[in-house]
């Protein structure tokens, strides 16, 4: 082994993080030539919201603003994120603004933030929704406003604009030094292989065509949409892994699809994912039996498109860098000295108070009517009061997976493997544990010069707590470092290519949907008011998709439109 | 004076017999390659050989004001020719490339060549003067190098340029002379004394630099790439785009490739040229004043535009900026598309067409698309519904627009897609095709905004080799061999075209 190779720290991350193999394959692949391997590329953890959050965890009691820095908004949405920015966009429709988005991190968007360079700009998160289908009111309304709806078709769905549906070629994977076209892999597939792939589309067939008594279907987006018939919870009483088993399904690729799919959309094992959640994936996205899969929607900056969308309705309304810390119902005890002075609020409840602190660490006040607590459960538990003080058993269910997202900038286009499938716009690396790469000119129509990667990875192999400690203890460079031996594998010049390699460690990126979660009662149940206090967040759909935070931010508006007696046409 | 053993005269023969083969083998060489990216075969030879021989008479001339170390100058001599000659064919193909005075090189080259050559016979026979008698040594000597002549002018189309090659033989062949230069640093050594073994350090050094060379002409991987291609290549590009290569050969003409697929033939690019772009000049009213060309960087579309004295301004849209430079600077391709890059009416853009046309602005009379055939992804995005409703923004009213649509017979199904395509864009789209003997039957999309008849006139006054009202009137017509069938669109998320185009030209492949 020469100098070349990576110090003994970031072969353990390699280790730890890619699998045993991998890292021999690296060793073995750029190790030990003569020729040195160039030094990491520059670049940075970025992000760091977590710090500001804990720091109110970690408070003792929250604090008290002095009563000249309290204020008065009709409603305070907690979290700035899609659900927050998606209940700001729905009150603005049906004409009321008196509202504030309060956002603990440093720009809105939650996990669908996204960047810009000279070259392009970039998601640090969630990037691509399924095109709707006539059902999905709020997303159609939201993608009508940005123009982004070309007609209907005959049955009735919108069309988006060809320049948002993804671009052929959408999907390749790599093994054993090829690219192949599309997410499975049929090269090589045995004939067992191809019944059962046969028999799994059946089911999915079997699901897609699915109605309950009311019309619903089993499985739609978002899940509100969606039918509770007995037949389809009984489904998230067992995971997608045994879910598998008993149909016999034991297909090796087969299989790696399906663990594909449940860590791209939940971050998650089939072994410890809903076989409800799993079907979820697969089923809500096809309009018909035998249909194709609903094209999918995607933008340069990924969701950052439709959150740039959203937040234009809150414009001059949102705070950045504030810190909510306890949200209490009035008359469950005021707070400070503003809090007996408070207003009546036109819901009726009562209204409640919001205390927050600052970018400079000074608290404030704001009496409000409602509140909309669009920040996920974990915080809700620590935040608002009726929570803190009787935390309800429902509470521990909420379970969110770890995830690193990295962005590479690139000179140049990476060397391709010779005589594969071209590159697409994601990227993936069987048996790999990241998810692969996006591209994100791939929308812009480019396919040439500098570009912008976007590489996922979520830790699934590990407890939740267990997996944020490995995800906060890697050092940039660790990530650096497995991220280049993972694109190595398939691009032999990413090291001398990359320019800049940035980090976001996403802590708390997506609740898990465990078995028993989504049909158990726990999201059901908090997603209920407390007094003027509304929940909205994409944990109480139990899957974080964008539509589910946009629906449960539509949600929580249209209860706020109703307290307040606005009369406005539900787009739910 | 020292004296050679007679019994090496033989040997000094066999030198003589090689230099004269490499000297004409240079000679061939250099008026093979210029008739190649020249053209004019029987010019290009003529004044090859004329210099040629000329140069030879100036450097045997030149030869009596070398009076002192005659052995040392005649193996200088050698080596030079070695380096001067071996190096030529590599050098004049570089410098075709990148300059615009290459006559004055090759034409320079070829001097150099003959002068050093000229020198070596007289040097050589003054040396052997002494050695063997008068009547004898020119008799011998002439003897030997009319047979080289002979061997190189047999050797030299039988086997070298089907065998190695122009690169490659010019290569062989200065080592071959540097070769002879390191045997007679031998076999002179009693003229030389002790400078033989400098002499043989040069001839060591020039051998290698020889031979680094001809590996690298290897690594350039021409061996396997010239097996594709039925004529010499002349000049070769890997841009970050694709790989830019040009033919020129046995008949005359030259060919320009694009990864490999044949983009045109000097000899019959003007029929599909013509046919590209007057139609649409017509069907925009005969006058069009604003042009947009999108592909077409051999600037050959363009030179038919620029042929319209109404044409006040052309912008012209190609990814490749490899591709357009060498449109305006290549001499060959410049005086084929008469200079069309430099015209001052026209503007180039090196950008893609799909992301420059998403943010252009302005209106455009006549808009001409000649993309390579959608054999990727890349280039099948560019036939799309969404890059058709781009195009259709850009036209102004009135306006029409032209796409090379591949073949209609051996792709009906793509040539059909790209109709249907446009039309699903909102454009009404008069299909018609040609023959074009290098590519075969060849079809095209003629489109506008409204309703339109296709044009019954060939532009009056350009003088056009092949369109006239006649030509033009049979062009829109489709027999039953290349009718129309039922396609899919082509759209940015289906790329259907790119499916249809593989599946098609694979059957015609196999």
């Amino acid at each position: 082994m020469s100098a070349a190779a990576p110090p003994p720290s970031r072969r353990d991350a390699l280790r730890a993080l890619l699998g045993a193999p991998a890292v021999a394959a690296a060793m073995s692949a750029g190790g030990c030539g003569a020729r040195g391997r160039p030094p990491l590329p520059d670049g940075a953890l970025v992000g760091g919201a977590e710090r500001l959050g804990h720091r109110v965890r970690d408070q003792g009691a929250p604090p008290v603003p002095p009563a000249d820095r309290w204020s008065r908004v009709g409603v305070v949405i907690a979290g700035g994120g899609v659900a927050g920015l998606a209940a700001a966009w729905r009150l603005a429709r049906a004409g009321m603004r008196d509202f504030a988005v309060l956002e603990l991190d440093a720009a809105a968007g939650g996990t669908a933030q996204s960047g810009r360079s000279p070259v392009t700009a970039y998601p640090w998160g969630a990037h691509y929704i399924v095109a709707p289908l006539a059902h999905e009111r709020a997303l159609i309304a939201l993608l009508r406003e940005m123009g982004a709806i070309e007609g209907e078709d005959r049955d009735g769905h919108p069309v988006v604009a060809e320049e948002l549906r993804c671009r052929e070629p959408e999907e390749r994977i790599y093994q054993h030094g090829r690219w192949y076209e599309g997410l499975y892999l049929t090269a090589g597939e045995t004939a067992e292989d191809r019944a059962e792939r046969a028999a799994f589309q059946r089911e999915i067939d079997r699901w897609v065509g699915w109605r309950d008594g009311r019309g619903r279907r089993a499985f739609a987006l978002p899940v509100s949409a969606g039918s509770d018939d007995a037949e389809v919870t009984a489904l998230d009483r067992m995971t997608m892994a045994e879910w598998m088993d008993r149909r016999g399904l034991r297909s090796a690729r087969l299989r790696w699809l399906i663990d594909y799919a449940c860590r791209d959309d939940y971050g998650m094992r089939p072994a410890e994912t809903s076989a409800w959640a799993g079907l979820l994936y697969f089923a809500s996205r096809v309009r018909a039996p035998g249909a194709d899969s609903q094209s999918v929607v995607t933008w340069p900056e990924g969701n950052g498109r439709l959150v740039a969308q959203l937040a234009r309705a809150a414009e001059g309304r949102v705070r950045l860098g504030v810190a909510v810390c306890d949200v209490v119902p009035r008359g469950a005890g005021a707070v400070g000295a503003g809090g007996a002075a408070g207003a009546r609020g036109a819901g009726g409840a009562g209204g409640a108070d919001v205390v927050a602190i600052d970018g400079s660490g000074q608290p404030f006040g704001v009496h409000a009517d409602q509140v909309i607590f669009a920040a996920p459960q974990m915080i809700a538990r620590r935040v608002v009061r009726p929570l803190r003080d009787r935390e309800p058993s429902h509470s521990s269910e909420f379970e969110y997976g770890a995830w690193m997202v990295a962005n590479l900038h690139l000179e140049g286009r990476l060397r391709e493997p010779d005589g594969g499938y071209p590159l697409a716009w994601d990227n993936v690396f069987y048996r790999s544990p990241s998810l692969g790469y996006v591209v994100a000119t791939h929308q812009s129509g480019s396919d040439h010069g500098d570009t912008v990667l976007t590489y996922y990875y979520p830790l699934a192999d590990q407890a939740p707590a267990a997996a944020r400690r490995h995800l906060l203890g890697a050092s940039r460079d660790d990530w650096a470092e497995v991220i280049l031996t993972d694109l190595g594998r398939a691009h032999r010049d990413v090291r001398e290519r990359v320019r800049r390699l940035d980090v976001m460690r996403w802590g708390h990126a997506m609740v898990r949907p465990r078995p028993g979660f989504a049909w158990g009662g726990a999201r059901q149940a908090a997603a209920r008011p407390i007094g003027s206090i509304h929940f909205a967040h994409s944990d109480l759909s139990g899957v974080a998709l964008f539509e589910e935070a946009l629906d449960q931010g539509v949600r929580a508006a249209e209860e706020v439109l109703a307290a307040r007696g606005i009369a406005s046409e539900s787009l739910r | 004076m020292t004296r050679a053993p007679s019994r090496l005269a033989p040997l000094l023969f066999l030198n003589v017999f090689l230099i004269a083969t490499c000297g004409l083998v240079y000679e061939l060489l250099a008026g093979t390659l210029a008739s190649y990216v020249l053209g004019d075969s029987v010019t290009q030879f003529s004044l090859v050989i004329g210099l040629y021989l000329s140069a030879m008479g100036v450097g045997a001339w030149l030869s009596r004001f070398l009076d002192s170390q005659l052995a040392l100058r005649f193996l200088d001599v050698e080596l030079a020719v070695a380096l001067v000659g071996g190096l030529s064919a590599p050098a004049l193909f570089i410098a075709f490339g990148r300059l615009d005075s290459f006559e004055v090189v090759l034409y320079g080259v070829v001097v150099a060549i003959g002068v050093l050559v000229g020198l070596e016979l007289p040097l050589l026979m003054r040396l052997l003067v002494d050695e063997i008698e008068f009547k004898d040594l020119v008799s011998r000597v002439l003897t030997f190098d009319y047979i080289g002549a002979l061997v190189a002018s047999l050797l030299f189309p039988l086997l070298f340029v089907p065998r190695l090659g122009l690169v490659r033989t010019s290569l062989v062949m200065g080592m071959v002379n540097a070769g002879v230069a390191l045997a007679g640093s031998f076999l002179l050594a009693p003229w030389l004394g002790r400078r033989g073994p400098g002499v043989r350090i040069r001839a060591g050094l020039v051998l290698a630099l020889l031979l680094v060379a001809l590996v690298k002409a290897d690594r350039l991987s021409r061996l396997a790439e010239e097996e594709l291609y039925a004529d010499e290549i002349v000049y070769t590009e890997t841009t970050p785009y694709q790989r830019i290569v040009v033919t020129g050969g046995h008949k005359g003409g030259f060919q320009l490739f694009l990864n490999g697929n044949l983009q045109f033939s000097s000899a019959d690019e003007y029929r599909y040229h013509e046919a590209l772009v007057h139609p649409a000049m017509m069907a925009a009213g005969g006058a069009p004043r604003r042009v947009l060309i999108l592909g077409g960087g051999d600037g050959l579309a363009l030179r038919e535009v620029l042929a319209y004295p109404s044409v006040e301004r052309v912008t012209l849209v190609d990814l490749d900026p490899a591709m357009t430079r060498l449109a305006s600077d290549l001499p060959s391709l410049r005086s084929l598309n008469r200079g069309s890059m430099r015209d001052p009416r026209v503007r180039v853009v090196n950008q893609d067409a799909l992301v420059w046309l998403g943010d252009a602005v302005g209106e455009w009379d006549v808009v001409v698309i000649d993309f390579p055939d959608p054999n990727t992804f890349a280039l099948g995005k560019l036939y799309t519904t969404r890059f058709y409703r781009l195009v259709r923004r850009a036209l102004a009213p009135g306006g029409a627009v032209v796409v090379q649509a591949t073949s209609p017979l051996f792709a009906r199904r793509s040539f059909w897609c790209i109709v249907a395509t446009l039309r699903a864009a909102g454009l009404h789209v008069v299909p018609y095709h040609t023959t074009v003997p290098s590519f075969g039957v060849w079809g095209y999309a003629l489109a506008r905004a409204t309703p339109f008849d296709p044009p019954a006139h060939a532009p009056k006054g350009l003088r056009l080799r092949y369109l006239d009202d006649s030509a033009l009137a049979v062009l829109f017509d489709f027999p039953a061999d290349m009718a129309p069938v039922d396609v899919e669109i082509n759209q940015l998320d289906n790329q259907m075209l790119v499916r249809y185009y593989e599946g098609e030209w694979r059957r015609w492949e196999e």
